[in-house]
């Protein structure tokens, strides 16, 4: 027993030390798995509160750009409605149209913090549980996809950038059904790679690449970026470079999609496992 | 040594790291990380607990802002806890000169090298807690240089500008 104490005394702060730096270690691989870093991240209230207040100037100094933006996507969505409107015309044989059902609806917000430089980047957004936000929703933008919602809080959520090398979206190519894995090796914040496409899919450079909608959390079709070039090698571990089509490291406005058939198709999927 | 004046470049250092730097991404992966300054301003003492804890929490809070687990809570945690070895060797100061101990009274060639290996330690144990894996050493091993380079340079010249004030 004195033997114990004289060695704790004697290296006290060693121990000290070591207790510390595990509590940091068990910090970091909590952070590196889906949604388990329930203590340290951006979307608490302090931290979102303070990049809610430093973002309100830069907001002010982007409005410009924000606005013109915001109309360009405005004017394609008006097209699109109209044609709609027209093809709606078209059919007559219809006797009766559901318009109660909606898959989907989009909830607006905003970015506080962006992030790039990591390997594995998070965003904070200011859409909370006060908005029905919850974990494991897309978030896309505009020009496509952002992420997924991983850890929310009453005001603000943890985004888990597609910049993040964990990260995998279920991604297809835009002229054919072959679908692969959407992954980002780390290197250069406007580039992902699609991995896992069938050999016998036929790919060139500038082919789309969008969303696949096998998973429950992107809808199909969210646009991703074009395929730069192909790595040469082996055609089961081929790796395709894709630009995407969003810069990331200029965000502002994003959207979240709410997926009311969500709980439906988990449940499905679940029985299904068993 | 002021306490009150730590505590005052401490949270600027920290706003000053969250707001701007963080933010520089220099080729996108470059970033100096100028708040290893807090390892340097706090005043020796006999009693390590407080320092510790500090700058646990110090890297803590980076963390939160920056949504990274805790690299810059355990790589701050590790400079810390050898800074009085790097003490000892590089100006040969014992237990009974921590009172007196300060930088800037002491030679720009010892204070250098002092500054200059705790930087690169505390730069290469970040990155590769950043980067994760085994793989890609090459680019972990380019970051912490031209990273440390840009804290290095930041460094110097904040200190040698605000010599009098930051003491």
């Amino acid at each position: 027993m004195q033997q114990l104490i004289y060695f704790i005394r004697k290296y006290r702060y060693f121990l000290f030390f070591l207790l510390l730096e595990f509590i940091a270690i068990n910090l970091i691989i909590n952070n590196h798995s889906f949604h388990k870093s329930k203590f340290v991240n951006s979307a608490n209230y302090i931290t979102g509160d303070f990049y809610n207040k430093t973002n309100s100037i830069k907001n002010y100094l982007n409005l410009n750009k924000e606005n013109v933006e915001l109309l360009n996507e405005n004017i394609i969505i008006k097209n699109e409605n109209e044609k709609l409107i027209e093809i709606l015309n078209t059919v007559t044989k219809v006797k009766f149209i559901d318009t109660s059902k909606q898959r989907r609806s989009y909830i607006n917000g905003k970015i506080e913090k962006n992030q790039y430089s990591s390997n594995f980047n998070f965003l904070t957004i200011n859409l909370g549980l006060n908005d029905s936000v919850f974990s494991e929703m897309a978030v896309i933008n505009s020009k496509g996809i952002v992420g997924i919602t991983e850890f929310v809080s009453i005001k603000y959520s943890r985004v888990q950038s597609i910049l993040n090398k964990n990260s995998k979206i279920n991604a297809k190519l835009k002229n054919s059904n072959h679908f692969g894995s959407l992954t980002w090796n780390g290197f250069s914040y406007n580039t992902v790679q699609l991995l896992d496409i069938p050999r016998q899919a036929i790919i060139k450079t500038g082919d789309t690449v969008i969303t696949g909608g096998m998973s429950s959390i992107f809808p199909e079709g969210v646009p991703v970026g074009t395929v730069i070039n192909i790595e040469k090698g082996s055609s089961i571990k081929r790796i395709i470079n894709i630009k995407l089509f969003n810069d990331m490291s200029n965000l502002r406005n994003v959207y979240v999609i709410k997926d009311f058939d969500k709980k439906e198709i988990r449940d499905l999927e679940k029985f299904n496992n068993e | 040594m002021n306490k009150l004046r730590i505590f005052f470049w401490s949270i600027l250092l920290l706003l000053l790291q969250i707001l701007v730097l963080n933010n520089i991404n220099f080729s996108h992966t470059i970033n100096p990380y100028l708040y290893i300054t807090f390892i340097f301003i706090f005043p020796l003492k006999k009693n390590r607990f407080i320092f510790l804890f500090f700058t646990f929490v110090y890297g803590l809070i980076l963390d939160f802002f920056s949504d990274t687990g805790g690299i810059h809570a355990f790589s701050l945690l590790f400079v810390a806890y050898i800074r009085l070895f790097f003490i000892k060797l590089f100006f040969k100061k014992g237990n009974i000169d921590y009172l007196l101990f300060n930088l800037n009274s002491e030679a720009f060639g010892q204070v250098f090298n002092y500054i200059l290996t705790l930087t690169l330690i505390h730069h290469f144990i970040l990155i590769s807690l950043d980067n994760f894996s085994f793989h890609n050493m090459e680019i972990v091993l380019l970051n912490t240089l031209y990273s440390s380079t840009f804290t290095l340079v930041l460094y110097f010249l904040g200190s040698y500008i605000l010599r009098k004030k930051i003491t």
